[in-house]
């Protein structure tokens, strides 16, 4: 993966950065010395590392904005980084860059259960907020699968999504207002106080950014009331056909379940070897089918839900009657990427999204790819929304092996392209993806983009080198790269 | 009188949009124009009409996916999502009863205005549901912003920016939409003789909760007079709440409510049609047509737990009737319009963080005062450097939005 060449000016102002830095944080805020600048060379898209030039540690919006303004004025590039869980590379360091660190922005500022709103810091982890209002029966909707670690500043960045945003929306529906400090050390507020913000759309803009934009120092999300209750159908198919065909007869039907998702034959084995969690092995497709809201409706759209599985030949069909066994048809699914890092050396996880209907004849592409490139694929998939993971299974030691599931890599996301889908459902594109969207967008779309880039931040400090292709295209396509069988965050459940 | 350009294809908005931008000459960019008087009255030597760029080109109701030339009749997509058993989620409001026109709008004016109804405070806005976009910029270039699928976070989301703008940063010429199930059935449940206080008390606590109403709104007696919904000609006011769902649900969810509200409540229930009946007037605000002729509506977006002091303050205005809608979110106010709507003192009541617009008033009001909430200088700039980004000649609709140098 090539990054934009270091200036060698902006290596050179180092010392003066260092000084300047350590007059606006204090203490331990400024990281200098180069074994303790390791722990921030990559994000969880660990095949590419950069040792950045300084990383800084803010506590306060205004410290953020006195930052940005020394990096305006020194010409230093800035790359926002909240957990560092990106699976696209977004917190990649440069060299001759300061990577901004938000985690010490660690607080709840404020909870309104009238107004169902929340207010708190970029560097509180997803699921805190949750924790913070269960008790009063609210939630943070969004989920996506590292919701233990992530946090809800990098959500912002990268609209971060989840198994449950085919029903309650990706993070772009559920936050009302940020906080944010522009590469001038302008703090500007944009939105939070009402449903609708004057003026265009500058929320809708920043969400989903990836750091291009401007710095978050605070975020309102609205936290909803939690549903009553929750049931899940495992449901097995001979074909992945029927099963396609399932999920569209459900929607066609009028209802929208809170998640629905699928897995092909490869991923069924892999994850009932490795979790056991009791699901069919004679079936080449699953569904896993989540109702959630009051019993009663929940247990109405289950009785539904059985029956037109059947009528599209479901050859096996399994409703849970309890928290416990709801749990274990998850545990199957939830282990998919771990079960596959057992039975490969290495694997790199794919994320676009196609219209569903399109997916027989994706899946066969898939699979006439994997003879092609000699490569073993499992696919999980949410399918209510269209959003593929295959897993391409590939041993880094095997010379040829990794360029080989490059190549497969992006062959699948341009067929994602071609059938009127997009390259990326939620894990944004980063430095992983950049070199393909040119796949998607013409030289117009491009430009259009990076005209917002420039309104925004017109130094073009912050984050570069992300979601762009450089000027002299790279032959590196997009992957998440996992190594020896191991994530770099492997406490992190990923699905 | 402005030249008009009827737009039938894309390569003529593209071709209409590099003429003016060569020329360096304003367009208006104009669907059916049923909102066009909502906005600061501009002067384009040429207006480019739409509606020519019609039809429906592509629905896969079980994508949840519509595609459509923006110029497309409202009613028309309307028609095809009720065949599939769908319908827009941020049910779309038609104003032409208090703003006139023929109540002709399309797609692209309900896009370009991101006016949405009763149900956003629980479904979203139409810009939770703009997936995609074909747009022509201000230089006369055509591009596409997102894609044509439910989830996608491939570069910058130019579709929320583009929402809700007006027709200043781009004409719209093909739109994709989210779509969703419409709900099997509804029902209503009115609220008789709370003040606004204890009807924002009960909606939030609803809303709250998981009866999850799908819409909540607070009527003045005055108001909930004219809606002629049943039980409510009494000259009380009226909280509404409104379920949907599946019969089941709906139905155990009521119950629920019920319970909550004890015994103490006088409570009238609306059956489906009754239901369907009260939302239409309150999405397209026609409890205010029997208004005075001298008349200007305010939209009034704050949080909803200031509602009940907004209310109040605004009850010392001559003439102000407001009600709220999504839960205490949004209050409609009509009064006197007078020669300045009576902006400077909407604007003072108005809470921290909330926002007013001048909806409806007559051209010379909206030319004096700012419809839009101005705001903060920096934001100010950020925003005209973002219309510089798409229209770096100021072409587009010049002036709609906010006044022009």
């Amino acid at each position: 993966m090539e990054m934009p060449i270091p200036d060698a000016g902006a290596l050179s102002r180092r010392r003066q950065l260092i000084d300047g830095l350590r007059a606006i944080v204090p203490g331990e805020g400024v990281i200098v010395d180069e074994h303790e600048l390791a722990a921030y060379e990559s994000d969880g898209l660990t095949a590419y590392r950069q040792i950045p030039l300084v990383v800084v540690l803010p506590e306060t919006a205004l410290q953020v904005a006195s930052i940005l303004k020394l990096c305006h004025a020194l010409e230093i590039k800035v790359v926002p980084r909240g957990a560092g869980t990106s699976l696209s590379g977004g917190a990649l360091p440069l060299a001759d860059g300061i990577v901004l660190a938000m985690g010490r922005f660690n607080r709840i500022l404020a909870i309104d259960y009238a107004d169902r709103t929340a207010t708190v810091q970029p560097g509180v982890t997803n699921l805190a907020i949750t924790n913070a209002v269960e008790a009063r029966g609210f939630y943070y909707a969004p989920d996506p699968s590292s919701q233990i670690a992530c946090t809800i500043g990098g959500n912002v960045a990268e609209n971060s999504g989840g198994v449950h945003c085919l029903k309650y929306g990706m993070t772009t529906n559920n936050v009302l207002g940020v906080e944010l400090v522009t590469i001038d050390g302008e703090i500007l507020r944009i939105g939070g106080g009402a449903l609708d913000a004057p003026g265009y759309d500058l929320l809708g803009a920043v969400v989903g950014s990836e750091g291009l934009l401007g710095v978050v120092t605070e975020v309102t999300v609205r936290i909803l009331p939690k549903p009553e209750t929750a049931r899940a159908l495992l449901v097995g198919f001979a074909s992945n056909l029927a099963a396609a065909d399932a999920v569209a007869a459900v929607i066609g039907a009028g209802i929208i379940p809170a998640g629905m998702e699928m897995m092909d034959r490869p991923a069924i084995h892999a994850a009932e070897d490795f979790v056991s969690a009791g699901y069919p092995r004679n079936v080449e497709a699953l569904l896993i089918i989540e109702l959630d809201g009051p019993a009663v409706e929940v247990d109405h759209l289950v009785q539904r839900i059985e029956a037109i599985v059947q009528d599209c030949g479901a050859t096996v069909i399994k409703t849970s009657t309890s928290e416990a066994q709801r749990l274990a048809f998850w545990a199957g699914r939830k282990a998919a990427f771990p079960a596959v890092g057992r039975i490969s050396p290495d694997y790199y996880c794919m994320d676009g999204t196609i219209p569903r209907r399109r997916l027989p004849e994706v899946l066969d592409g898939i699979a006439e790819a994997s003879t092609r490139y000699g490569l073993r694929v499992a696919n999980v998939f949410h399918a209510g929304d269209g959003n593929l993971h295959p897993l391409i299974l590939y041993d880094a030691n095997l010379p040829g092996q990794l360029e080989a599931a490059e190549a497969f890599g992006a062959d699948i996301l341009r067929m994602c392209v071609r059938v009127g889908g997009v390259l990326t459902g939620e894990h944004g594109v980063g430095v992983e993806k950049r070199d393909l969207m040119s796949e998607q967008f013409n030289e117009v779309d491009l430009c259009q983009q990076r005209a917002l880039k420039t309104a925004f931040d017109p130094p073009g400090l912050l984050n570069p080198g992300k979601v762009f292709p450089l000027l002299n295209r790279c032959a590196e396509m997009g992957r998440m790269h996992v190594s020896g069988g191991a994530l770099r965050f492997p406490e992190l459940a990923r699905f | 009188m402005a030249e008009i350009i009827e737009a039938n294809s894309e390569a003529a908005v593209v071709e209409a949009i590099a003429a003016a931008a060569a020329a360096g000459r304003p367009i208006e960019i104009r669907g059916a124009g049923s909102k066009a008087g909502l906005g600061r009255p501009m002067q384009a030597g040429s207006c480019l009409a739409m509606t020519g760029l019609s039809g429906v080109t592509a629905y896969e109701p079980e994508e949840l996916v519509l595609t459509a030339w923006a110029g497309t009749p409202l009613a028309a997509i309307e028609d095809c999502l009720t065949a599939g058993g769908q319908a827009l989620a941020f049910e779309p409001r038609d104003l032409s009863a208090v703003l006139g026109g023929t109540g002709l709008q399309t797609l692209g004016g309900v896009v370009a205005t991101n006016l949405s109804g009763p149900r956003r405070c629980v479904g979203g806005a139409v810009r939770d549901h703009v997936l995609g976009l074909r747009a022509v910029n201000g230089m006369g270039e055509l591009f596409k912003a997102g894609g044509k699928v439910v989830k996608n976070v491939t570069g910058y989301d130019l579709c929320k920016v583009l929402t809700g703008s007006f027709g200043t940063l781009a004409a719209f010429t093909e739109i994709t939409v989210k779509v969703l199930p419409a709900a099997e059935t509804e029902e209503t449940l009115l609220v008789l003789g709370q003040d606004a206080a204890a009807a924002v008390r009960l909606m939030s606590q609803a809303l709250g909760s998981s009866a999850n109403p799908s819409a909540a709104a607070w009527l003045p007696g005055p108001l909930a007079g004219r809606s002629e919904a049943a039980g409510l000609s009494g000259g009380g006011a009226a909280t509404c709440l409104r379920l949907e769902g599946f019969g089941p649900s709906v139905e155990a969810r009521r119950r629920a409510l019920l319970d909550r509200l004890g015994s103490g409540s006088q409570v009238v229930l609306l059956a489906a049609e009754g239901s369907r009946r009260l939302w239409r007037q309150l999405r397209d605000l026609l409890v205010f047509v029997p208004g005075r002729p001298d008349f200007a509506l305010w939209k009034l977006a704050l949080r909803p737990s200031d509602a009940p002091a907004l209310v109040e303050r605004l009850s010392r205005l001559d003439g102000a009737l407001p009600f709220l809608d999504w839960g205490g979110g949004l209050a409609w106010l009509g009064l006197p319009c007078g020669d300045d709507a009576q902006a400077a003192a909407v604007r003072d009541a108005m809470p921290a963080g909330g926002h007013a617009t001048l909806v409806g008033a007559p051209a010379a009001v909206r030319a004096s005062q700012p419809v839009f909430q101005p705001l903060p200088p920096p934001l100010a700039a950020l925003e005209a450097r973002l219309k510089g980004s798409f229209d770096p000649k100021g072409i587009l609709n010049p002036g709609r939005m906010v006044a022009t140098a």
